[in-house]
């Protein structure tokens, strides 16, 4: 009973220490922008530790943060191979292809008005789809190994890619391209110095979108059968022995992994995009 | 109409490609059930056609082009055979029978729409609180915009487990699963559209000495509705996708996601094929059924488009 006041407190403790983080003076910092979620994450975590303890709750059912943390100290091998075989080969294969693939395609598509017309309501449609279905019918396709889990994100990722970059393309108006005219530039110089920097807004917003397509997709195929390594595997199996502190685990790589997918991809955007109003800020 | 014309053709050509690609994907086991049928085939066993690529396959074998659009157990099924067999299994057989499409259908539809519900009733009560407390805030609206980046969905497997274990099964494990997948999505999206309204807007408010409620019933609300439908969407299918992904851990007997998994498990490619196909048109339908009330709401508030 004990440790669940002690959660009591800690929870109004960190709740107070935020209030008055964010109503200080210095809340606009950077700092203490940082620190504030932090704080509130923190918090979480020792609350839902001393919970966990002090309610006696059966690890079967939620464990507790510091058994989560042992396992993934004492599994990092495990770990860093499910992370090989579903992140870097799954995953990043299948986004590698599938935003190449739809790159290429949406250039091919722009040349055509009638293409776009015909191709962006379809592909408008498609993205909408639940498409991680197509996993049993390409697991049967290319095997068990990260190729059928780089299909499955080769589909995720391909019309969110196409369409934005579809889209992009046609970001430039008339006055801009009626000047490249004037400077007697072809398709490919006027392609590479005004239309392409002019779409790269949209381009990396179709990047940023299937950095979590492709985990997703790389995941749940494995949950259609895989060889025994990978994190949709290690989920299903430590799942079916009831060994959540196994999946908890894989769900922090999956976290770290998203997030930091996700932020390399930022960053790469805001390299290129320097000149763009949103990344000026 | 010009592009009616031209979504047509796009259709059309994929169909087409569709039934190409069907050729080679198929010769194989055709041309090994022609040789059982004692037909003359070259080459004549399956160790020297395993051998040979699928197209050099189908070139000395033209005759069994049009087998490879009707077997019974194929590696890519023709359109044609799936739309036979989702006709056969929503029209044809009664919906209460396991093997009717709709039944699993409404299975998995009641677990996404109670999970969209709960999710985006969650989600918009989070966003209201988010936008008038500093606190929370700058507190939670970090961690919500990350969970954004990460795949959540992995989650799935272990919440349907220990709900079991607790003693709780049937529909509300799905539902949970579809309504944190439905429920980021309608934070963020909430947020963004309940601060939509300009300082002018507010300020004019404020001189009609209006308070926070009223603030928030006639101007807050009403112009975040264009931005609560653009992530309702969004939220449906990914509540769909969770419901659906919710059925493959317990090997359920029930839903679209148990159909996919039963075909995969017994090579039954038309029936994964159609319920996919079951999958998408029931996405398309929520989809544009919260467009069309998306376009009534929107009208009825006086939005021009």
């Amino acid at each position: 009973m004990g440790l669940v006041m002690l959660a009591g407190l800690v929870w109004c403790l960190g709740w107070w220490l935020n209030s008055r983080l964010a109503n200080s003076p210095a809340s606009k910092t950077r700092a203490v922008q940082l620190l504030v979620p932090a704080i509130f994450g923190i918090t979480v975590l020792v609350v839902w530790e001393l919970l966990v303890r002090g309610l006696d709750v059966s690890l079967v059912i939620l464990p507790a943060p510091s058994v989560i943390a042992a396992r993934f100290a004492v599994s990092v091998p495990i770990l860093w191979q499910d992370f090989a075989q579903t992140i870097l080969k799954g995953a990043l294969g299948g986004y590698v292809i599938g935003c190449g693939a739809a790159f290429v395609t949406a250039i091919l598509v722009d040349r055509s008005d009638f293409l776009r017309r015909g191709l962006l309501p379809v592909g408008n449609f498609v993205a909408a789809l639940p498409i991680v279905g197509t996993a049993p019918i390409l697991v049967m396709w290319f095997g068990f190994d990260w190729h059928s889990k780089a299909a499955v994100v080769v589909v995720m990722v391909f019309f969110p890619m196409l369409v934005n970059t579809v889209a992009g393309l046609r970001e430039t108006d008339q006055m801009q391209r009626d000047l490249m005219q004037t400077y007697a530039a072809g398709y490919w110089q006027s392609f590479f110095k005004l239309r392409l920097p002019a779409a790269l807004p949209f381009v990396f917003n179709g990047l940023k979108i299937s950095t979590t397509l492709a985990l997703i997709g790389a995941i749940v195929a494995e949950f259609f059968g895989s060889p025994t390594v990978g994190m949709g595997f290690r989920i299903s199996t430590s799942v079916g022995q009831l060994a959540l502190d196994m999946v908890w685990a894989e769900i922090v790589v999956a976290a770290l992994a998203g997030s930091a997918f996700y932020g390399l991809v930022a960053l790469i955007e805001k390299s290129f995009t320097f000149w763009h109003p949103s990344q000026r800020g | 109409m010009k592009s009616l014309v031209a979504v047509l053709t796009v259709l059309t050509a994929i169909v087409a490609l569709w039934y190409a690609a069907c050729v080679p994907m198929n010769i194989k086991g055709v041309l090994d059930a022609a040789e059982r049928a004692g037909s003359e085939v070259t080459p004549a066993t399956p160790k020297m056609r395993r051998d040979m690529s699928a197209f050099g396959l189908v070139a000395n074998n033209t005759f069994a082009i049009g087998e490879t659009w009707a077997q019974e157990r194929p590696r890519l099924p023709a359109p044609h055979q799936v739309a036979v067999e989702l006709w056969a299994s929503t029209v044809e057989k009664k919906i209460t029978s396991k093997r009717s499409l709709i039944y699993h259908a409404q299975v998995t539809l009641s677990a996404t729409l109670l999970g969209f519900a709960i999710g985006t009733g969650l989600g918009i009560l989070l966003a209201v609180g988010i936008v008038h407390s500093r606190v929370m805030d700058m507190s939670v609206m970090p961690w919500a915009i990350v969970s954004q980046t990460i795949p959540i969905i992995a989650l799935a497997p272990m919440i349907i487990v220990v709900l079991y274990s607790i003693g709780v099964q049937g529909i509300i494990p799905k539902a949970v699963i579809s309504a944190y997948l439905s429920f980021f999505p309608v934070v963020v999206g909430m947020v963004k559209g309940l601060r939509s309204p300009e300082s002018m807007q507010l300020d004019l408010l404020k001189t009609y000495s209006a308070n926070t409620s009223q603030g928030f019933w006639k101007l807050r609300l009403p112009s975040s509705l264009p931005y609560l439908f653009a992530s309702l969407k969004i939220g449906i299918a990914a509540s769909l996708v969770g419901a659906i992904v919710g059925e493959l851990p317990t090997g359920a007997v029930a839903g679209l996601g148990a159909r996919l998994l039963a075909g995969s498990y017994y090579g039954q490619t038309v029936q994964i094929w159609s319920a996919l196909f079951a999958a998408a048109i029931l996405a398309a339908a929520l989809v544009s059924l919260l467009g069309v009330m998306e376009k009534l709401v929107l009208k009825r508030m006086g939005v021009r488009v």
